[in-house]
């Protein structure tokens, strides 16, 4: 009972330390996660990381939520995945809080506004940056560009709901998915 | 009643994003917008997504925890982010017992074949969105050629692709923007 209480404890700090020293999230964590929980804890093994990684690509939710739940639940069942989630959230949940009480004050400084400013156009860089590496992640083929063209035309120009748009998207490729293995089978 | 709605809001939107970081951009921008739209800015969300990425912490989180304390202080940042995080932990849950199962199944493998690149275009949507509240505050408007500022951001954009593209650590790009803004202001642009 003691050593599973000093785990799951050990399971919330280290989760706490991810969680407070990855910037941008994401995928930047995994390589935080595979140095604690492997190296220094041995909770899971590498497979387990590329396991991690698999998962987190085919499920919903942010990354760093599904790989702490995931490594907890391995190590200590519920109460595991429990520990290291709250653990994993807890730092980002007060720093913003923090931050956006400060920016509420700080606003209507005309520095502040000049900085914000240029600093919109320095995010559009980062998303446009980001837009590349996730088209080179896709798969490629006629059905992924006839996905992509279609998301961007119905939610930019037609302004159907997203949700509506990412389910139609999730059918169409299960349809195609299916319907190319059919033809290969023939 | 806010924190129900801030809950579900996010509950959904955490359900509904596949893939890390950016991906959940798109539905946070559309879902803010449509529900709290008068109250958050276009141009307040996307201060937030550099104020996201110079903080630690999961970028749904960051954004979750903003909204949440924006419409409804520390306890509607709890619902925000309670209501964010809720879904992947259910089904990772899952998912953990019986992974093989998961990984070989022709359907998860199906609808992501068609989530990927589902992401990509409503990336894309979200871009043109930025695009259009950094650039075209006004509207699509000729007068917006006319103001050499116009052009000035669009050279210092071309200068942060590059050096976002040479792999420019995010946080410097992010203070490099936010002084040229400052300079830019002080000289009148």
């Amino acid at each position: 009972m003691k050593e599973r209480i000093s785990k799951l404890w050990q399971l919330f700090a280290t989760f706490f330390k991810i969680g407070a020293f990855t910037f941008g999230g994401g995928y930047a964590m995994i390589p935080l996660i595979q140095h604690e929980a492997v190296e220094n804890h041995g909770w899971i093994t590498d497979d387990d990381i590329l396991e991690i990684i698999a998962i987190a690509e085919s499920t919903p939710g942010p990354v760093a939520i599904n790989a702490a739940t995931f490594v907890g639940y391995r190590t200590c069942g519920f109460w595991g995945a429990a520990c290291a989630t709250f653990g994993v959230v807890l730092p980002s949940f007060v720093v913003i809080l923090l931050i956006s009480y400060v920016l509420r004050q700080f606003q209507n400084i005309k520095a502040v506004q000049y900085a914000f400013n240029g600093i919109r156009v320095g995010v559009l860089a980062l998303l446009l940056k980001a837009l590349v590496n996730m088209y080179q992640k896709s798969p490629k083929g006629w059905a992924a560009y006839v996905v992509m063209a279609g998301a961007f035309v119905l939610t930019a120009f037609l302004k159907v709901n997203v949700f509506l748009v990412i389910v139609a998207c999730a059918v169409f490729g299960l349809i195609t998915a299916s319907a190319a293995e059919r033809w290969a089978e023939k | 009643m806010i924190y129900l709605e801030l809950f579900w809001t996010f509950l959904t939107i955490g359900a509904m994003t596949f893939g890390g970081g950016y991906a959940m951009l798109p539905l946070i921008q559309s879902e803010v917008g449509a529900r709290w739209g008068d109250v958050i800015s276009n141009e307040s969300m996307i201060n937030f997504v550099a104020v996201s990425e110079s903080t630690p912490g999961p970028f749904a989180v960051n954004m979750a925890t903003y909204v949440g304390a924006e419409m409804g202080g520390v306890f509607g940042s709890f619902c925000a982010t309670l209501g964010v995080v809720l879904p992947s932990f259910i089904i990772i849950l899952i998912v953990a017992k019986c992974y093989d199962r998961f990984r070989q199944s022709r359907v998860v493998k199906g609808c992501m074949s068609g989530l990927k690149p589902a992401v990509v275009g409503l990336i894309g949507n979200a871009i043109l969105n930025v695009l259009m509240t950094v650039f075209f505050p006004t509207g699509l408007i000729l007068g917006v050629f006319a103001n050499p500022a116009f052009y000035i951001y669009v050279a210092m954009l071309a200068v942060m692709l590059v050096l976002a593209f040479r792999k420019v650590h995010p946080i410097l790009i992010i203070c490099l923007s936010a002084a040229i803004g400052i300079a830019l202001g002080f000289l009148g642009f």
